[in-house]
């Protein structure tokens, strides 16, 4: 639990060497190639780009604690603001999307373990791999291609925020939703019911039968507990993946989430987006991480928190 | 046809594997009477486990049953629906596992487990159910049984966790307790009142027993009749007395003649110095580390010294964290000693590591963990030949072949791999690799304990032959008091760490001093061959 | 030999079929992949072009042969470079322990906590949209995976009996590693590379449809289906079969890992 702190740190660093590895004089690209050498060295002193790199480490540092993780090369905007309202915007779409995956797909993996080997079982773990092998970007082209031009039932373009108009915002998320939600079904029932085959093994559950359970009461109270922790840890791994991955998506709907603005900023070399997408997401990450840990203990009394 | 008296009576149990319809039990028959403790006896495969489950239906996987009824008070339990078999398990039949570290459920609190029962099966209220929990927790032997209800099994030991799982048994007053295995996972001193604990409790309520073990000794000592089985078929049955004095079927014989009976004395001349030394060993376990502090350590041996002489055999028992394992892996070279030194032939034996492993080598307890999966018999022999330098590649190829064929595995296991072996023959092929180097020293550590009775008698039978070949010395680490009152010489009891007690081997047997070994030895037998292949149990008490 | 398991036989069937026609790209194609021919745009699926033709007239079909290749070779050097250098530190740090193990851990925990295609987008900046820079990008994602599995199978093997036997016998470490504890983790390296080279498929395509790929015009499964977003309303074959091919590969590879898993896992072996 405490490695949260070291890994946050090593994070910060990794994202600052990643960002001084790029080739190329960021002032001198902004510039464009007619620029003086003066205006070039001019605007390297106001982004700091003149100093050590340990300084700059330093600088930029400092500047975090303050809240200050500059600003867009592009347009101006301070990045801390910018990069939190994208982060809004792609984590509604993957919170959303995870939850309703979660509450159908882990009882659906629990059943499959139950009825091991059965018709349902296998209808159920081949339809999970089938889901859990289309890509994203290219299911959710299908469901635009379906929903949006055939049927019309979606707008194919654009994009209102759910604090603007909700009942817009909730339809343009429909899409989205519904794509990381059939991906995500298949990783979740397969990780449900792997977990739940091997709690089913065990002697606890031979003996819970021996007292005279019902099945549902095996299954439910005995086994269920049990088999969601393993299922819960992979829920946050999957929340955090997500929220890095989540650029495909967003290409696909046209959303202004994070990943987009993460790849535009790739794209126009804006070094202080990038920093703060990558530097956000991975501690978002850890911190989803954290919690999951944090909680970890209500389904298995054996881990302790620290 | 069923014993009408019987409380339950199984008549012609055939189970079969599903996909190929081969028998694993065939044809079993026996009765219970109530208030009776009846035993089955059996080793791995015998089926025993696989009978007594199907009495409540609970009928493996990949199982089925084929023909002959269980009829538990004059109905048949293989024909009965779910819902009759729900009531009849738990409610009348309760059952107790080997496994006391798996058989509760880890994410609930003992309280509910407990109670889980009584809502299903009795009509009584929460308070009635708390007030009869308590007493009952009370009963086995808890400390703290108020603090029990809410506690998680992880917070208790093995041998407590059994008496919980004896408690949630009882607690419904079953007219039947099916015990399987119930001690065997237990430290043998444990394991005693364990039996007892289950004994008492099901005489105050008049319950019957099936106790389920390979321990045909333990079961001897509690039953009043056992059935023993072999291969899924009942070879014998009879009342305890019958069968101990006058065994008729091979199989029991082999198994009464299996059970360790003490060795002959040897002449070890001690006047001669010791080959193996250890001075003063001390063993700390680091505390468990966190970022802020470092745990208290926790020390495994407190300045421990033991000689062995050319030749001898010297047994290291005691019970679980009493530190024999530590020291022999001390000794080993495996664990790193907090402070004192290991001698030997006189000499620092950190100064000559070479000169030690050649000639200390050890066998571990687990031979299937022992072995690399991925290599063939013969490789894993010759590998232990691999250092020395006077052997040819040819040489050493044909030293491991011979070396396997003295263990009693001939060329056609030269190619097999581990996993295709069974327990007993992996344990022979561990021998194998630690004696192909001619060692002066060896150190085994419980090397027979994860054997069937029957071929643990041969593996132990083809140590001390090869023993007695070689004249190697050997310290050999075992908690059981059986094997190690045939094989040694010497022995050392261990407690916390420290030696409380060592001494001949007869001397110890014949007349412990301390309580703890007095202890031990009153989970053991004293054998009494007969001329009619049986024997006689004597039991020793601590009191 | 075990029988063959339903899964295993699919799986493979689809991968075998993935490597076959990779090859036949490289020496035939039903029309030059490359060739523009503006009187055949756009053109539906048909006898002449059998999964149609692209906005500038290109076959569909040549270059999804081709574009298969370049998924096949981006994913195997993917693999090749995580398995060696996961490997290597995963064995150093689970046999080392104490503090090296834990500075290693620390920074490969560290490079965990960026979701690997968040990672592989910020070292493509570093290293250039091409198929080097994907594969380094890509390599350097996965190797933190593949370092932890193995560390994870190394410290549990340490505890193992034959480890401590091999010591007695006094082998020296670097032999105990090579003999007895890397072959003992082939196992979960195979399962686990097999997920990877699936993951770096999807990966490469994912890259590509963003733009930060292989650059067009030469064809890859994922920049073909990112030129089709464009003509998803006259052209939906543009999308439809790269995807079709990326979703397929993926199944096969699912197949194959799961029948892989199965016949590995120590746990399931003795069920048997």
């Amino acid at each position: 639990m405490l490695m949260a702190v070291p890994t946050i740190v090593i994070v910060a660093v990794a994202v600052f060497t990643l960002i001084r590895l790029i080739p190329g004089d960021p002032a001198a690209l902004m510039l464009g190639d007619l620029a003086e050498p003066q205006q070039i060295a001019a605007l390297r002193s106001t982004l700091g780009l003149d100093q050590s790199i340990p300084m700059q480490f330093m600088i930029w540092v400092g500047h975090l604690f303050n809240g200050d993780f500059g600003k867009s090369i592009v347009t101006g905007e301070p990045v801390l603001h910018l990069v939190l309202s994208r982060f809004f915007i792609s984590a509604q779409i993957v919170v959303l999307a995870v939850f309703i995956a979660s509450i159908i797909a882990v009882p659906a993996g629990v059943i499959a373990a139950w009825k091991q080997n059965s018709l349902t079982d296998l209808a159920l773990v081949g339809t999970a791999t089938v889901l859990l092998s289309i890509p994203t970007f290219w299911l959710g082209l299908l469901l635009l291609l379906f929903f949006g031009l055939k049927l019309g039932w979606v707008p194919v373009l654009g994009y209102v925020s759910v604090t603007t108009d909700w009942k817009a915002g909730l339809i343009y998320m429909a899409l989205p939703v519904a794509t990381l939600f059939i991906h995500e079904m298949g990783v979740i029932i397969r990780m449900a019911r792997a977990s739940t085959l091997e709690v089913l093994r065990l002697d606890y559950i031979t003996h819970a039968r021996a007292k005279g359970l019902s099945e549902q009461a095996v299954l439910w109270r005995h086994a269920f507990k049990n088999a969601f922790g393993p299922t819960w840890t992979m829920i946050g791994l999957i929340l955090g993946n997500l929220l890095g991955g989540i650029a495909v998506i967003e290409t696909v709907f046209s959303i202004p989430g994070l990943g987009r603005l993460l790849v535009d900023s790739i794209f126009q070399r804006d070094y202080p987006v990038i920093q703060g997408c990558l530097l956000l997401v991975a501690v978002a990450y850890v911190l989803v991480n954290l919690v999951v840990d944090l909680l970890y203990p209500l389904f298995d009394p054996r881990v302790v928190a620290e | 046809m069923s014993d009408q008296n019987a409380l339950l009576s199984v008549r012609g149990l055939t189970l079969e594997v599903i996909h190929n319809g081969g028998a694993v039990v065939k044809d079993v028959s026996f009765d219970v009477s109530p208030g009776e403790i009846v035993g089955i006896v059996g080793e791995s495969g015998s089926g025993k486990t696989l009978a007594t489950r199907s009495i409540i239906g609970l009928i493996a996987p990949g199982i089925r049953h084929a023909s002959g009824s269980i009829v538990y008070k004059g109905q048949d339990t293989l024909q009965a629906g779910d819902r009759t078999l729900r009531r009849l398990r738990g409610g009348e039949i309760g059952v107790v596992f080997q496994e006391p570290m798996t058989s509760l459920n880890p994410s609930m609190t003992i309280g509910r487990q407990l109670e889980e029962g009584l809502i299903l099966h009795t009509k009584q209220t929460a308070e009635m159910r708390r007030t009869n929990i308590l007493h009952m927790l009370t009963r086995v032997g808890l400390k703290d049984p108020a603090g029990a209800l809410t506690a998680y099994p992880h917070e208790f030991s093995g041998g407590m966790r059994q008496r919980i799982m004896l408690a949630s048994v009882m607690l419904l007053k079953p007219a039947l307790l099916i015990a399987d295995e119930p001690t065997t996972a237990l430290d043998a001193v444990v394991q005693r009142d364990v039996m007892e604990l289950m004994v008492e409790l099901t005489k105050e309520q008049g319950t019957a027993v099936l106790l389920i073990s390979h321990d045909l000794p333990m079961v001897a000592r509690y039953t009043h009749r056992f059935v023993v089985m072999e291969r899924g078929v009942v070879v014998e049955q009879g009342t305890t007395e019958e069968i101990l004095s006058r065994p008729k079927h091979p199989y029991t014989r082999k198994l009464l003649s299996s059970l360790p009976f003490r060795g002959d004395v040897r002449a070890i001349d001690t006047n001669v110095s010791p080959i193996v030394s250890a001075r003063d060993i001390v063993v700390d376990y680091p505390g468990r580390k966190s970022l802020f502090k470092k745990g208290a350590a926790k020390r495994a041996l407190h300045g421990i010294s033991i000689d062995i002489h050319p030749g001898e055999v010297v047994a290291l028992v005691g019970g679980s964290g009493s530190g024999k394992t530590t020291l022999g892996r001390t000794i080993a070279g495996l664990v790193k000693e907090t402070s004192g030194e290991v001698l030997f032939q006189g000499k620092r034996r950190d100064n000559d590591w070479f000169h030690y492993r050649m000639n200390c080598q050890m066998v571990f307890q687990d031979p299937y963990s022992s072995l690399d999966p991925r290599m063939t018999i013969l490789s894993l022999v010759e590998e232990a030949l691999r250092l020395i330098p006077s052997l040819t590649a040819a040489e050493k190829k044909q030293r491991a072949a011979e070396t396997l064929e003295e263990v009693g595995l001939g060329e056609a296991f030269a190619g097999r791999y581990p996993h295709q072996l069974s327990g007993g023959q992996r344990q022979r092929v561990a021998i194998a690799r630690a004696i192909a180097r001619r060692p002066k020293f060896l150190i085994a550590d419980e090397p027979v304990s994860a054997l069937d009775v029957t071929v643990r008698a041969q593996v132990l039978d083809l140590f001390s032959n090869l023993q007695k070949r070689y004249g190697f010395s050997c310290l050999f680490i075992s908690h059981d008091l059986g094997v190690v009152e045939q094989i040694a010489d010497r022995v050392i009891v261990m407690q916390d760490g420290r030696i409380i007690e060592q001494g001949d081997r007869n001397a110890i047997f014949d007349a412990p001093k301390e309580a703890y070994t007095r202890k031990l030895l009153s989970a053991i037998p004293a054998l009494d061959l007969n001329d009619s292949g049986g024997v006689k149990l004597k039991w020793r008490l601590d009191a | 030999m075990k029988k063959l398991t339903f899964n295993g036989v699919i799986g493979g069937t689809i991968i075998t079929l993935l490597f076959i026609v990779a090859a036949i790209g490289m020496f035939w194609t039903p029309f030059d992949p490359m060739k523009l021919s503006f009187s055949a745009r756009l053109a539906a699926p048909s006898g002449a072009h059998l999964l149609g033709t692209d906005e500038f007239g290109r076959d569909v079909l040549s270059r999804l042969m081709v574009g298969a290749q370049a998924s096949v070779w981006i994913g195997f050097a993917t693999v090749c470079f995580a398995v060696f250098f996961g490997t290597l530190i995963g064995l150093i740090s689970g046999y080392a322990r104490g503090w090296a193990d834990g500075i290693i851990m620390a920074f490969n925990n560290a490079l965990l906590a960026f979701p690997g295609i968040l990672l592989a987008l910020g070292l493509l900046a570093v290293f250039g949209a091409n198929q080097y820079g994907i594969i380094f990008a890509l390599g350097i994602a996965y190797t933190p995976s593949m370092a932890r599995i193995v560390r994870g199978a190394v410290l549990s093997l340490r505890e193992r009996e034959f480890i401590e036997a091999s010591k007695v016998m006094g082998n020296s470490e670097i032999y105990t590693i090579l003999r007895h504890i890397l072959p003992n983790c082939l196992a979960p390296i195979t399962v686990l590379a097999t997920s990877m080279f699936g993951w770096a498929i999807l990966s490469e395509s994912a890259l590509s449809f963003l733009g930060l790929g292989v650059p067009p015009p030469a064809p890859t499964w994922g920049n073909m289906l990112a030129a089709g977003r464009p003509f998803i309303e006259q052209a939906a074959w543009l999308g439809f079969f790269p995807g079709l091919c990326i979703a397929l590969t993926l199944l096969g590879i699912n197949l194959l890992g799961d029948a892989l898993r199965d016949k590995l896992d120590p746990r399931m072996r003795g069920l048997k």
